[in-house]
């Protein structure tokens, strides 16, 4: 079981090197308070608006078929694949002051980079994908005809929706939620890039987890611990939801 | 896409690599013997061109650096990074290391100085022409983080000017305030300005020469408050090839190496000969 180790010891380790004894004074310290209220909000703000916007889009593909749906799935797809640098540089070239956008926001008064909605967009843009696959293949799993018998039987577009196709599909949404919000948590190289390093701003656990690293390794081991073990309960929690199913379906 | 090719994506790119970045100096026909150099990211042109002036005089020999963040390379010297020489950008990372037992504290030596220098887009969108108007109200400044060192010369030369008679003692918080971030290594804080993403850095005047200087504006910071960035130099040591570290550290400090210092806009601390 060398893959078992390899996954596993490292992780073991971060608990073996925990500072037991100061745990609470570094939890309690602000820059790890900063840095957790920080990640909670914007990867559960980002998670939100994943499903939000994201499932609409996986039901589009899951109903389509052809080229265009290949190609529109790639696209999507995309993100999970590149480094996060690259996401946080293709932001700032969007979203930044001389980025595609720039004029436009700051004629409306509107500063995205070095704020907290930067942290949420960059976060949306690197779990997306993980949302959209998983309900892609959520929703290609259920019979249209069922959704066409409802629709027979009198019932709404929305109605439809909410009582035949998101009741039978809700273990792949909330999976695939649950990745995002889980890989939201860990964004790291797009949010330093694009929403820059603030305390209580736009520093995030991952953010403070490497700054730490240079600067005081006893928070940087307690918070890591801490996003494993928040991120570990998660897991769990759902996999319980969801029985044998697993996250991966 | 005119305005996005001022240089400063490459640079922002550049100095994320510099995080993690290997470059091979000398592509040497058979290099045998491969000298480690660990330099801080304000010393990356410098140290590029120092390597390949070196190698030119050892057959056989490669120079490798890794560059980033002094801070960073402390703490992978620490964590028993193999390599053969640091040159920190303060004495506070080579102390660090000195404490970490990897250094002698006898064989450290100052090799070159460097000056802050506050840096502005080329279109300054925030019209700033003296060094008050960094406390302007809504100012967007990016600095290094404290942890790096020009992120605490930063700090320290604020904390000057506040103690002098023509400020007063609310000019530092008042900047201080105006932080929108704090970034991981100079190159980063010099290509968030270039970029046009913040209105002011502080960055080393070295880190502004060549083609650099013509993408950004500078406001200079007068003698008394400028901070004198010091650089320690010394071979590791454990280092598997202590002969050729004591020849890269004596080249650095020698005429060829401060020459290439000074070209690249460092203060030598040996005068030419």
């Amino acid at each position: 079981m060398p893959m078992l180790v390899l996954l596993v010891l490292p992780l073991l380790a971060l608990g073996l090197n925990l500072d037991y004894a100061g745990l609470w004074v570094h939890l309690a310290s602000p820059v790890v308070m900063q840095a957790l209220a920080l990640s909670l909000g914007t990867g559960s703000t980002a998670a939100l608006l994943v499903v939000l916007l994201g499932t609409p889009l996986s039901y589009l593909l899951a109903r389509r078929t052809g080229r265009l749906q290949v190609f529109v799935e790639t696209l999507v797809e995309l993100p999970m694949v590149l480094p996060p640098a690259v996401a946080g540089v293709a932001l700032l070239l969007v979203f930044g002051r001389r980025g595609l956008l720039g004029p436009f926001l700051e004629g409306a008064g509107v500063q995205i980079v070095f704020t907290p909605v930067a942290v949420v967009l960059a976060q949306v843009f690197v779990a997306a994908p993980f949302y959209i696959t998983a309900a892609v293949a959520g929703f290609a799993e259920i019979d249209p005809d069922l959704e066409q018998a409802a629709a027979l039987e009198g019932a709404s577009d929305w109605g439809v929706f909410r009582h035949v196709t998101v009741a039978l599909a809700w273990p792949a949404l909330l999976a695939g939620a649950v990745m995002a919000w889980a890989r939201s948590l860990g964004e790291f190289g797009a949010t330093i890039i694009f929403a820059g390093n603030f305390p209580g701003r736009t520093q995030t656990m991952p953010l403070a987890i490497y700054l730490g690293f240079e600067r005081d390794l006893d928070i940087a081991v307690t918070l890591a611990f801490l996003l494993v073990a928040v991120s570990f309960a998660v897991l769990v929690a759902v996999k319980g939801l969801l029985g044998r199913r697993g996250l991966g379906r | 896409m005119k305005w996005l090719c001022g240089g400063g994506v490459g640079w922002l790119l550049a100095g994320l690599l510099a995080g993690c970045s290997l470059s091979a100096v000398q592509p040497a026909a058979a290099p045998d013997r491969e000298l480690v150099v660990f330099a801080a990211a304000s010393l990356a042109d410098a140290f590029e061109r120092m390597g390949a002036a070196f190698a030119a005089g050892e057959p056989g020999v490669r120079v490798t650096l890794s560059v980033a963040g002094s801070q960073q390379l402390a703490q992978q010297l620490n964590s028993g990074a193999p390599a053969d020489v640091f040159a920190s950008a303060n004495r506070l990372q080579m102390q660090a290391v000195v404490d970490g037992g990897r250094i002698d504290a006898g064989e450290v030596q100052l090799f070159a100085s460097n000056r802050l220098v506050v840096v502005l887009p080329a279109d300054n969108p925030a019209g700033l022409d003296s060094l008050q108007d960094l406390a302007l109200p809504g100012l967007k400044l990016v600095l290094a983080d404290a942890a790096v060192p020009v992120g605490q010369y930063s700090l320290d030369f604020l904390a000057k000017v506040s103690a002098s008679p023509e400020y007063t003692a609310v000019y530092s918080p008042t900047v201080l305030a105006n932080v929108v971030s704090y970034e991981d290594n100079v190159r980063v804080v010099l290509a968030k300005v270039q970029l046009g993403e913040a209105d002011a850095g502080i960055v080393y005047a070295s880190d502004v020469v060549g083609a650099v200087r013509d993408s950004v504006r500078l406001l200079a910071i007068p003698d008394p408050w400028n901070v004198v960035a010091s650089y320690p130099i010394a071979p590791v040591g454990d280092s598997m090839q202590p002969d050729l570290a004591a020849r890269f550290v004596a080249f650095v400090l020698g005429p060829e190496g401060q020459a290439i210092l000074a070209d690249a806009g460092l203060l030598p601390v040996r005068l030419a000969e």
